[in-house]
């Protein structure tokens, strides 16, 4: 019986290099709450398993320019447990902190959640809201991408061969600033989305909207950035009318598919009405600050 | 590739053991260690049977590599009473009858018991969703939020 | 929920009944086992040079099996045995055994191994035995199968099209005049009624009609199948396994493997939950089998996923219900028409669901007919009730449905209608003493049922009823030299059976609870006992126990009597002790002091009761569901939920909650979200406690229970079976709930919430 290999490397170049001398077998370990699944279904073979977790960059959350920067394998309960981050990104907390259950927040990072390139990831439609970017290293050394630039399809990202994500920059926050995600989900705990979705808008003194955006999640084969939506909030005073055409602009923007989760119809519904909902609470939250 | 030699710490012991990459902790600790206290009841951290510490962090155990572990202080339910005394949570689950079959327990007390330790007095909705990923299919869990319920006050001092 | 809303639930039985252990909570005898992880379950038993089994189980929904090659997987090293239905004897279908559903042994050896067809995704095809895990994987995945993928079918009223995929060639439709020519794919049709429906719709100035769906769901244990077998040289072999009945094990594994049932040790492990679906096997036979050919234990866990596609589940179907009524409220008729899905082999429960859809009310025409459908799915298992909460689903909702239309509250309607003493119930019998009609005006007494709604909130009622059993059961009792007593039974604890059982010993025997030990014995220890299951253990094998001390007073009064040179008539039991009632002083033995000297007057004391128990009573229970509808999204949350239930006699009041509590909550999934969904080609999609989604904490509130005991007069602390009745009302009370919150009649569970989306919107 042929073993997985598997290294703990404690510096982003080990683990570059041992990611490329792995190939294209080779898995990341972040969290693990994908990857250990995928193993035992038989879905993942890797020959080489990398366990990121051992990199202090990867584990660290600090300030910078105002904004934060969180490691890649930093899990979810470490990021809910840090205050400074929950007061200025609490949509993008939330959004982690949806993911699975206690245990599971105990070990699923962004990282992971991002690469596992889930169409239905909470974390993303939340982070792409944000516009939080992120920072890969690889062979051909360290480079940025938008968040919403990583996934291209379900199962699917952007990175090459040996490249991992090491951190991910929440941008500052301008004043009277609000972030929120929502998904729908049958139960209330445990159930992957049926919909997701984040919104992230800043007002001028006046209340009036200066900056928004608008992501979905589960309702197209990747997490969408909804132009649309932004630009039904832009420039008014959030009031009804422009939230009718944000939740407008959320079910147009959606290209769902009928699985056992859900059905097209209704995602492309329900994402209206989370959009909105969403955009309810960052604005209570901007207005609040 | 040879087995890993791990070094860790499981309920406060030193405890050394081989295992094969794929080999989940929870593998290690039922199969390899003999400490079944931990169950399987998904392989895929959906229902929490399996919960563990991993330097003081909830986690179950089936979504860990026993690889992972090395050099972490791990915490089963067999650590969880001191010597012949009964933490006040295993007490107010048999107190209050929180268990039918009782498969199901050993997570939930770990899991409630990493709780109290962040919050020592849970709202009855904290109670529940941060129990939500510890399924229990015997009691509708309404005498497991009042076991947790009455062992918080008692663990306060009330 | 705050406290001053909390009902009072304590039950008054202590004080009113005279009782001094019944009707108490002592802390459960196995209780700290299982709060310190001491406690052996079925995948917790290890012997050494144990092997790892595994299953190959048929990718296809329904396939000929053209041929199996072992070669490879033999092969490998560390591969110790492979087995196919070509090592279990073939088994005529005249072999049949007796349980709560009748059993075909040949239906039942074909489930556990596929012979000529793979008749559903997951049906095992083959098993390995070796010495590691990851070898036993490597070496099931070089098992070859080839098949020929033939249409399936997984829907009762498609299966009964005449041009469907057919399963079994041989099944001809019992209970049909004239017995049918051809083969389909309905084993049986059932019928029971009293009266004349039609006669009965015209009387009605009132009529309601609906047709309903279900799909199968999973008891969804949280322990999967496990089994250890050990089978050595002389033919014999032990097995550790979770079941509802190591004597089933026993009879079943035997016959499946062609043995001698002397060949065959049981010991049963803790079970982790059942719910019925631990009433029969899977995996034991395939141990044993595997481990005569390695000669070697062989350990076999399932893993989540072949639970589901294999194991358990209970039927899905369709339900016809129609009700007539007089202005007044009085039911005139009521019929209801059924097809069940039995699986892949025929034995659904829907002569179960016949008989209790309207057994709570006393109708004076009522007819109830039933298909029992194969399809491509797993081969349905009990689950709590089996049949029953469909029926009531399909009854107690058209009911509400009727309140609606007569302008009636919907429990005064049902009092009006309820079967009392005496009343005749459609299935056959007279009932004797029955607390139905007492659950309902519990339920309108309490503060629950008139508390005030909020937006989006409504409240449903419903009810259920459940024959519950006896059947043959054993206990012995030791009683030890320093006066404590063994009380040994052979029935699996699933849910503080062993506290029950204690209690009732210290009752009789008139000592204190905790000077009694219940212990579970293996097959070779205890004599026969019918499996767990049908409400029975706590009132059949509770007689049997309370027998047992009888025998036992017997003989500590003539060691008494022995002690005193008097006949034993003259020493009476009271309070644990003997009394000479020829003594003037009041001359008193206590058991303990017997017990000490048990040596001088005769040798160990022992009692023993083999028993077939009947009187079992039969149990109704009314619940009230409050739920709060999200009418933009079609999510129903549970907000209220009041359990009420005849229980007879609560022995030991916390684990008859816990019944109450425990059901309502399966019923609540069955109602909102657990469904088996399969793809086009019969493939299961979510065998996973991932998407197949069993209630958790935070979807609940908590559950209040009112236990309202009008005694059973066939046992004599009034024990009824308590195990059931509860998942029978929560679908029709959920269901009820939403059509009172949102205004639409959900006849289709599931209520999911794109379903009820649609139907809010498509009522706009």
């Amino acid at each position: 019986m042929t073993q997985i290999q598997f290294s703990a490397p404690t510096s982003v170049d080990d683990a570059v290099r041992q990611l490329t001398d792995g190939g294209s077998a080779a898995k990341i370990l972040a969290g693990g709450t994908d990857l250990l699944v995928q193993l035992r279904a038989g879905y993942a073979r890797p020959t080489t398993i990398v366990d990121i977790k051992r990199i202090p960059e990867l584990r660290q959350i600090k300030a910078e320019n105002g904004g934060f920067r969180v490691g890649a394998a930093v899990a979810g309960a470490e990021l809910s447990e840090h205050a400074e981050v929950k007061n200025s990104w609490p949509g993008v907390v939330e959004g982690l902190d949806l993911i699975g259950s206690t245990q599971i927040q105990g070990r699923a990072s962004l990282g992971g959640n991002l690469c596992n390139a889930s169409p239905a990831a909470d974390s993303v439609p939340a982070m792409i809201a944000a516009a939080a970017t992120c920072t890969i290293a690889g062979p051909g050394g360290q480079r940025e991408a938008n968040v919403e630039d990583i996934v291209t399809a379900p199962g699917q990202t952007s990175l090459g061969e040996g490249e991992f994500i090491v951190s991910f920059f929440l941008p500052a926050r301008p004043p009277h600033s609000g972030d929120a995600y929502l998904r729908f989900i049958p139960r209330t705990e445990m159930d992957i989305a049926v919909v997701g979705a984040g919104v992230s808008l800043s007002l001028d003194d006046g209340g009036k909207c200066v900056a928004a955006r608008l992501a979905l999640g589960a309702v197209a084969p990747r997490p969408l950035l909804v132009e649309d939506g932004a630009k039904a909030l832009i420039g008014t005073m959030v009031d009804d009318a422009a939230l009718a055409k944000l939740s407008a602009a959320a079910s147009a923007a959606c290209n769902p598919i009928d699985d056992k989760r859900g059905t097209i119809e209704y995602r492309t519904k329900v994402a209206g009405v989370l959009a909105r909902r969403a955009a309810e609470i960052a604005l209570t939250r901007a207005r609040a600050n | 590739m040879a087995k890993h030699h791990v070094a860790t710490t499981i309920n406060g012991d030193p405890v050394e053991y081989l295992c094969d990459t794929e080999q989940t902790l929870l593998d290690v600790l039922r199969d390899n260690l003999q400490l079944t206290g931990s169950k399987e009841g998904c392989a895929s951290g959906d229902c929490g049977a399996c919960s563990v510490t991993i330097d003081g962090r909830l986690v179950c155990a089936c979504l860990v590599l026993g690889v992972e572990a090395d050099g972490c202080e791990v915490g089963t339910i067999e650590g969880i009473a001191e010597g012949d005394s009964l933490h006040p949570l295993q007490q107010h689950f048999l107190q209050d009858a929180a268990l039918q079959c009782g498969i199901c327990t050993p997570g939930f007390i770990v899991a409630a018991k990493s709780l109290l330790e962040r919050n020592p007095n849970p709202t009855e909705t904290e109670m529940r969703y941060w129990l939500a990923g510890n399924l229990c299919r015997c009691t509708g869990y309404d005498k497991i939020i009042t076991a947790v319920t009455n062992a918080a006050s008692e663990l306060r001092g009330e | 929920m705050g406290k001053e809303e909390q009902f009072d639930t304590a039950t008054q039985s202590v004080e009113a009944s005279g009782y001094k252990v019944v009707g108490t909570r002592p802390i459960r005898p196995d209780g700290i086992e299982k709060v310190t992880g001491r406690a052996n379950f079925g995948a917790d038993c290890n012997l050494p040079g144990m092997l790892v089994g595994r299953i190959i189980r048929s990718p296809h929904a329904h396939a000929r099996i053209v041929s199996i090659n072992t070669d490879k997987a033999l092969a490998l090293a560390g591969v110790k045995a492979v087995v196919t239905s070509a090592d279990f004897p073939e088994i005529g279908p005249k072999a049949r055994g007796a349980g709560e559903a009748p059993v075909s042994f040949r239906d039942m050896s074909r489930n556990i191994m596929a012979r000529d067809k793979a008749l559903y995704d997951g049906h095992a095809v083959a098993a390995v035995a070796a010495t590691t895990a990851a070898i036993a994987d490597q070496a099931a995945a070089l098992i070859e199968v080839e098949y020929e993928v033939l249409p399936h079918v997984l829907d009762a009223r498609e299966a009964m099209k005449p041009d469907a995929p057919l399963l079994h060639d041989d099944l001809f439709t019992k209970g049909l005049d004239p017995k049918p020519e051809t083969p389909s794919n309905v084993s049986q049709r059932f019928e029971f009624g009293i009266g004349d429906t039609a006669a009965g719709f015209a009387a009605a100035d009132v009529i309601v009609e609906h047709d309903f769906t279900t799909q199968c769901v999973h008891q969804g244990y949280i322990e999967t199948h496990a089994c250890v077998a050990n089978t050595t040289e002389d033919g014999m072999s032990t097995v550790w396994a979770s079941s509802q009945g190591q004597f089933m094990v026993r009879n079943y594994s035997a016959t499946v493997c062609g043995m001698d049932i002397t060949k065959v040790r049981v010991m049963p492990a803790e079970i982790g939950g059942g719910f019925g679906g631990k009433t029969t096997v899977y995996l034991e036979p395939v141990a044993i089998m595997l481990s005569k050919k390695a000669g070697k234990p062989v350990k076999i866990v399932m893993n989540r996923e072949d639970v589901f596609r294999a194991t358990g589940p209970t039927s899905g179907g369709h339900a016809h219900a129609k009700i007539g009524a007089k202005k007044d409220g009085t039911i005139t008729a009521g019929e209801l028409t059924m097809e069940y899905e039995a699986g892949a082999f025929p034995g659904s429960p829907v002569q179960f669901g016949c008989m209790t859809g309207y057994a709570p009310y006393d109708i004076e025409n009522v007819k109830a007919v039933g298909f029992d459908v194969v399809v491509n799915r797993p081969k349905v298992a009990a689950y709590r009730a089996p049949g029953a909460p469909v029926a009531a689903f399909a009854v107690e909702s058209a009911l509400d449905e009727l309140a609606k239309k007569l302008g009636m509250d919907p429990i005064a309607l049902r009092e009006k209608n309820a079967a009392t003493e005496g009343t005749q119930a459609a299935y056959g019998p007279k009932f004797q003493r029955i607390g139905y009609l007492e659950t309902l005006q519990a339920a309108k007494n309490h503060p629950h049922y008139s508390a005030p709604l909020g937006p989006n909130q409504g409240r449903g009622v419903a009810s259920g009823f459940w024959f519950n059993i006896g059947g043959e059961s054993s206990a012995a009792m030791h009683v030890n030299e320093d006066g404590t007593v063994e009380v040994v039974t052979a029935n699996p604890d699933i849910g503080g059976s062993r506290a029950s059982m204690g209690i009732m010993a210290a009752e009789v025997l008139g000592i204190d609870v905790s000077q009694v030990k219940p212990l579970i014995a293996d097959t070779a220890s205890s004599a026969y006992s019918m499996l767990t299951g049908g409400s029975r253990v706590t009132f059949a094998v509770g007689k049997a126990v309370c027998e047992a001390a009888d025998d036992v007073v017997v003989q500590l009064r003539e060691r008494a009597a022995k002690v005193w040179d008097v006949d034993i008539e003259a020493v009476e039991w009271k309070d644990g002790a003997a009394i000479n009632t020829k003594s003037d002083s009041g001359e008193s033995l206590s058991l303990k002091a017997i017990a000490n000297t048990a040596g001088k007057t005769g040798g160990p004391i022992s009692g023993k009761a083999n028993i077939n128990a009947t009187g079992a009573g039969p149990g109704f229970g009314t619940h009230i569901c409050d739920i709060e509808v999200d009418p933009e999204t079609g999510r129903s949350s549970v907000v209220r939920y009041t359990a009420i239930q005849d229980v007879g006699t609560a022995i030991h009041p916390s684990y008859v909650e816990g019944q109450l509590q425990g059901g309502a909550v399966q019923g609540i999934g069955w109602a909102l979200n657990e469904e088996y969904i399969y793809d086009d080609k019969g493939c299961l999609q979510n065998g996973g406690f991932l998407d197949y989604r069993v209630p958790v904490a935070s979807d609940l509130p908590m559950i209040d229970t009112v236990l309202v005991e009008v005694p059973n007069p066939g046992h004599r602390f009034g024990v009824r079976g308590v195990g059931e009745v509860p998942i029978i009302p929560p679908l029709a009370a959920v269901a009820n709930a939403v059509a009172a919150a949102a205004d639409v009649r959900m006849t289709d569970l599931p209520i999911s919430p794109p379903k009820l989306l649609a139907a809010i919107d498509g009522a706009k």
